[in-house]
């Protein structure tokens, strides 16, 4: 099991063909503490750069970008009812969707967990 | 805008508590401390909290019947404003919209007005320009910090017992900590609270003897906007500007019965008229039904998908535990129960109107 991250400060978890995607602990802190988020609903296609979600803080609503194309294969549900999850356990149990790459070589374009620790400082 | 945002007087205390830095109206101000907007937005409601609220413009006016002269600018009552009281009020043009919103006290042998941040280059010159034989003087070297919430009486009437005798929009010098402050009682959080001038050498010392109160922590200026937002009170530049119209506005209960009968300020033809015949459109309160908050410039809806107007003010209430909002309607839209639709994001999110505040204000009076 890998872990990969985008610029856009998500993560990606890799099990066989499906994958679990989430934001980074680090985006949590940026978003401040996070009231509504908006997902997309299972069986939805989604190409890499599109928009597949919001997030919405007190101050500011966030957009979640593709990091590569899939289809939305679960949406986890719990974040509707307790949207603060994604402040508590980012990287944990506020995983956002459960997704299907189309084309798996899309992960080389992201970055390793070294690579991410160098991006964001 | 291009100079480097101003620092206020409370900025190494910002800094030193963990404040969060953003370029605000010019001026560099903590929008949040490690505790949070949630948590400095409800330690307010509950016990108190302190702001910073030195960006924004302090002016002495000095000079003959003040009061009568500012009449000539506002649509407020400021000739019959008793020493010791405050009023808010606002700077009307000739077409009747709002330039900005004020706060004016009769301090006695002058008159002290707070006005906003980024509209102090505008209201100077203009009360300048206008206020015949006033000498008009812009304050430099004091602070202006809020203590707002249910304890704030005890934190501040520990320290200056001449707090705890203030009335609602009452104002006084008092000594605290060994200075002089002129001290206000009044705010924009919708708590009963403090406005507190302190000459900005010992802004910090003073706002630590406040901030040693266990029942006080610092908070920011998006605790600042929540609250106000849940208190039903409008920011200028969102929800009010040079086109609207204070009974647009649903600020005719700040133009006092006189002045509303007699006119003779900026723009009183349209006010007049729409004390009379009601306005095309309302600030209302909206509540959407669902946890989407709304922002500002979302469209206003009909059931039936006709367009009502746009939010001007939209978050997340974090007292009423769901998103709130402010937004203009058309006049026959805006009573309260009335059912609308929200247009976020492109999908119409179902909302009612309601009547402000969200929360109820809770003043000393």
């Amino acid at each position: 099991m890998a872990t990969y991250y985008s610029e856009e400060h998500e993560w990606i978890t890799v099990e066989g063909d499906v994958a679990t995607l989430g934001i980074t602990q680090h985006a949590a802190d940026q978003l401040g503490e996070v009231v509504f988020v908006e997902q997309r609903e299972a069986g939805e296609e989604f190409e890499k750069g599109g928009e597949i979600g919001v997030i919405e803080s007190v101050k500011a609503a966030s957009e979640i970008y593709a990091p590569l194309d899939g289809e939305v294969v679960e949406v986890n549900e719990a974040l509707a009812d307790n949207p603060g999850a994604l402040n508590e356990s980012p990287e944990g149990d506020a995983w956002i969707y459960k997704i299907k790459l189309s084309d798996a070589s899309q992960l080389d374009d992201l970055m390793d967990l070294d690579g991410y620790k160098a991006l964001i400082g | 805008m291009t100079d480097a945002p101003k620092r206020t007087p409370l900025y190494d205390l910002h800094v030193e508590l963990g404040g969060k830095m953003v370029d605000f109206a010019g001026w560099e101000m903590p929008v949040q401390y490690p505790m949070g907007i949630m948590g400095e937005h409800k330690q307010c409601r509950e016990k108190a909290a302190l702001f910073d609220v030195s960006h924004m413009g302090q002016v002495i006016l000095r000079g003959e019947n003040v009061g009568e002269k500012l009449e000539t600018l506002c649509p407020q009552a400021y000739a019959t404003l008793k020493e010791g009281k405050a009023r808010y009020g606002f700077f009307t043009n000739e077409g009747g919209g709002i330039m900005d919103d004020l706060i004016v006290s009769n301090a006695g042998d002058h008159y002290f007005v707070v006005v906003n941040a980024a509209l102090r280059h505008q209201d100077i010159p203009h009360m300048q320009a206008n206020l015949d034989g006033v000498e008009v003087t812009e304050i430099f070297d004091r602070a202006l910090v809020a203590v707002q919430g249910p304890k704030a009486e005890d934190v501040v009437g520990e320290l200056c017992p001449a707090a705890r005798e203030l009335k609602f929009m009452e104002t006084a010098i008092a000594e605290i900590g060994g200075v002089e402050c002129r001290i206000s009682r009044l705010g924009y959080t919708g708590e009963d609270g403090y406005e507190i001038s302190i000459p900005e050498a010992d802004a910090i010392r003073v706002s630590k003897l406040f901030l040693a109160h266990d029942d006080c922590e610092p908070a920011g200026l998006g605790a600042r906007d929540s609250l106000r937002l849940e208190a039903g009170l409008c920011l200028y530049g969102n929800d009010i500007d040079q086109s609207t119209s204070p009974i647009e506005a649903s600020l005719s209960w700040a133009i006092q019965k006189r002045r509303k009968e007699e006119g003779g300020f900026p723009g009183a033809d349209r006010i007049q008229k729409e004390l009379a015949e009601g306005a095309a459109k309302k600030l209302v309160g909206i509540k959407p039904e669902g946890r989407a908050p709304a922002r500002q410039g979302v469209e206003i809806q009909s059931e039936s998908g006709d367009t009502l107007g746009a939010i001007t003010s939209g978050s997340f209430g974090p007292t009423v535990g769901g998103p709130v909002a402010m937004g203009y309607v058309a006049a026959d839209h805006s009573a309260a129960g009335t059912k609308v639709n929200l247009i976020i994001r492109g999908k119409a999110q179902p909302a009612e109107i309601v009547a402000l505040p969200f929360v109820t204000q809770n003043y000393k009076r």
